[in-house]
């Protein structure tokens, strides 16, 4: 078999080995029980909650612990601004970049706090080295707070009746130091031994060979390109993220980091199922998502593999596939892979350059963040497949004539409400957002970079990963101005914050009420049926709400070829 | 709110001293350790350094030219060309730089060239190019050069990179400024 599709083939099983063990470890962390790393990380988040004076263990009800989450993250967002439109004085800043506009610093801010790191400058010259690290920070955090919420989600559904759902801070600290702490050190030490630059130097000159001048961008990359991954945050240090050859230099380390973006969402749907000693239940779900994702990623790679058939016609050999955007050390299997690993999970980093890939390769990018259900970011997976998991046991329940019920609760009507309000804000966001756009050419058709169908693409794509907290874009749109970066930053909060506070809600009223047993009437929500339900209403949310508009963008475009 | 703001500020601060403090400097302790103490991968060639990794612009007759790139390979920025698979123009520029292959490369049949060499990579600075695209341009340097053609074919097939482990990811790819430099160095 072709070594190309060998390499895709072993970065995913290989993860999804190491995800399983790696599950159950994340279900004794939330669980509070013993785990290897606790002779040396527990010492550790003691330290901290004792210099901080944070009491861990007071209990804490589902709005107490969506309360203490806003509000640190409104810490976390002011900080930013701050730092952001004042880096050019502060220090750590070698290449003496300036400081961020208002609208660029709101938009980057709110981007890296709701873990989506949507980029509207580049690294080399948008941001100093203070900068970068204390968006490293947000990288961190961010993530610890989807994986917060998730075990929120976790313990809710545990509980057969209660109130009281742990402590948020516990849950955060332990998600960052627990989780991700450990894995972005190693996954950082195999980057800097590949040739990855870990170094506080500024900008270098090299005389080329052909006997110009050229400065080379570095900086701390490793660090922060590991955490970038393990948190799904995708933000790169340099501007085109991981296609630079600093920031990933061989196919090894694109191994690494492609394992390090998926492991956590893996591993947290293992997790889902161990900690409610549900191990079918986990499966369930890690296997409607595979589904899902194979469906959206064979093909990618099939038209990615083809090559573009227009410069076929120009004479030249395409049998390498189509290069345009994609790094040689790479391939064109590969970065088809990541293209859609990227996008399914809410990670957004890139390691080719998604504007230029076949039309229908294009809209599998967009479908996968539009579904937003398949693996998904650091706690955000869960969350957003918890709503279609709701969403299906009061269909199929009305369908079988049962009172629909999740776990031994009742869903009732103000459950499904909310469960509406959530899975229907994304396709809003996206396509009033899109729409809004297409609305006022004279503003927004000077910032495309192709003509005609792409460039409808161009606009659909980035609210479209806005909406999914995703990052990634097509990039030649020109973003850094007053509309983008007030639009999309917008979008952002209200598709971060409520499909968060939404799911913890529902959790969080499911777990006050009366717990029936299981009997033979119980739908099961483990089995293939029920796996296949879920689906079926992602299908469905996903092909109805967004089918006119890929219409216009890249299946016109794919027709017009 | 209020309960929640001193703890969430002071929280914030002890993750802040962790994460932009504690581990950076783990990782940059660790990389002190990693070839040319982390400071990316360098070829030192006489009294000039080059950047292993970072692909360099390679225009003229007498090198084995690398992928056309959107930023001319200025290494203090990165950037791919980002131009729709079906744009007009992208598509005339593309002819063109077959056109431009073809005068440098005169024996050159159109349909041996690998398309790599006539996209712009992602990065704008990618270091590679495939073997087939260097085999192509040997006819040029050997004539350029007045080395003989096997020498060159020789020397290319040593420099090339086969896939990871010999089983994952692409088979066969020559770092072009590693290629040039032993180019120069075999006369």
């Amino acid at each position: 078999m072709n070594t190309e599709l060998l390499g895709v083939i072993a970065m995913f099983v290989i993860t999804v080995v190491l995800a399983i063990p790696f599950g159950k470890y994340i279900a004794k962390v939330y669980a509070g029980d013993k785990t290897l790393l606790d002779p040396v990380l527990g010492p550790l988040d003691k330290l901290l909650f004792k210099l901080t004076g944070v009491d861990e263990k007071r209990e804490m009800t589902w709005k107490e612990h969506m309360f203490a989450l806003l509000t640190i993250n409104m810490v976390w967002y002011l900080l930013c601004t701050f730092v952001l439109m004042n880096q050019s004085w502060l220090p750590l800043n070698p290449d003496g970049n300036p400081n961020q506009t208002a609208d660029l610093a709101f938009n980057t801010s709110i981007s890296f706090v709701v873990n989506c790191n949507l980029q509207h400058y580049s690294g080399e010259s948008g941001v100093s080295y203070l900068s970068q690290l204390f968006l490293m920070f947000l990288q961190f955090v961010s993530a610890g707070t989807g994986l917060a919420a998730a075990a929120i989600i976790f313990t809710a559904l545990k509980n057969r009746t209660a109130e009281q759902l742990g402590n948020f801070w516990n849950l955060l600290v332990k998600s960052c130091t627990r989780i991700l702490l450990p894995l972005s050190i190693v996954v950082a030490t195999i980057l800097a031994f590949n040739g990855t630059p870990m170094t506080f130097d500024g900008k270098d000159t090299v005389i080329n060979m052909q006997g110009d001048s050229v400065q080379v961008s570095t900086g701390p990359v490793a660090a922060f390109t590991a955490i970038k991954h393990l948190g799904t945050n995708g933000g790169g240090f340099f501007g085109t993220n991981s296609a630079h050859p600093l920031e990933n230099p061989n196919y090894l380390t694109n191994m690494v980091e492609m394992f390090s973006q998926l492991i956590v969402p893996f591993a947290m749907v293992f997790a889902f199922g161990y900690f409610l000693r549900r191990r079918k239940f986990g499966w369930m779900i890690f296997g409607v998502m595979t589904i899902g994702f194979l469906l959206l990623v064979i093909p990618t790679m099939i038209w990615e593999i083809n090559g573009n058939p227009a410069i076929g016609k120009l004479g030249v050999d395409i049998s390498s596939g189509a290069m345009e955007g994609k790094e040689v050390r790479f391939g064109s299997a590969a970065s088809a892979f990541w293209s859609i690993a990227t996008t399914v999970i809410s990670t957004g980093s890139v390691n080719s350059m998604h504007d230029s890939a076949m039309p229908l390769s294009g809209m599998m990018q967009l479908l996968a963040m539009m579904t937003n259900a398949f693996y998904g970011g650091c706690g955000a997976g869960i969350l957003n497949f918890f709503v279609f998991i709701v969403l299906a046991v009061f269909i199929s329940g009305l369908m079988v004539g049962r009172t629909p019920e999740l776990f031994g609760k009742k869903i009732e009507a103000r459950e499904m409400k909310i469960a509406m309000i959530v899975a229907l804000l994304h396709p809003l966001m996206i396509l009033a957002g899109t729409a809004l756009a297409s609305a006022f050419p004279e503003i927004t058709s000077a910032n495309l970079n192709n003509p005609g169908f792409h460039g409808f693409s161009e606009m659909l794509y980035e609210y479209t990963s806005s909406a999914a907290n995703n990052g990634s874009g097509f990039e030649g749109l020109g973003d850094n101005n007053l509309w983008w970066n007030i639009t999309t930053g917008i979008v952002l909060i209200f598709s971060r914050f409520i499909p968060i506070i939404g799911p913890v809600a529902i959790a969080g009223l499911l777990a006050k009420k009366k717990f029936i047993p299981e009997s033979a009437g119980t739908l099961p929500t483990d089995s293939a049926t029920f796996g296949l339900m879920t689906l079926g209403v992602i299908v469905i949310i996903a092909a109805l709400s967004f089918f006119p508009a890929l219409t216009l963008g890249p299946i016109a475009e794919y027709f017009s070829f | 709110m209020k309960t929640n703001l001193m703890p969430a500020i002071r929280l914030t601060l002890a993750t802040l001293v962790l994460f932009c403090v504690v581990y950076p400097g783990i990782v940059w302790a660790i990389a002190q350790l990693a070839p040319n103490s982390g400071k990316g991968e360098v070829i030192i060639s006489g009294d000039k350094k080059y950047y292993a990794n970072i692909g360099q612009v390679f225009t003229e007759d007498k090198y084995f030219n690398s992928r056309p790139s959107a930023v001319d390979y200025n290494s203090a920025g990165s950037g791919g060309s980002n131009k729709g698979p079906s744009n007009p123009e992208y598509l005339a520029v593309v002819q063109a730089r077959i056109d431009t292959f073809l005068v440098h490369n005169p024996g050159v049949a159109k349909e041996d060239i690998p398309v790599e060499m006539v996209t712009a990579s992602a990065s704008g600075l990618d270091p590679h190019i495939s073997e087939q695209a260097a085999l192509i341009q040997a006819e040029r340097i050997a004539q350029v050069r007045g080395i003989s053609k096997t020498a060159i074919t020789d020397l290319i097939g040593k420099n090339t990179e086969g896939a990871l482990l010999g089983i994952f990811g692409p088979s066969s790819r020559v770092n072009v400024l590693k290629l040039n430099l032993a180019l120069d160095a075999l006369k």
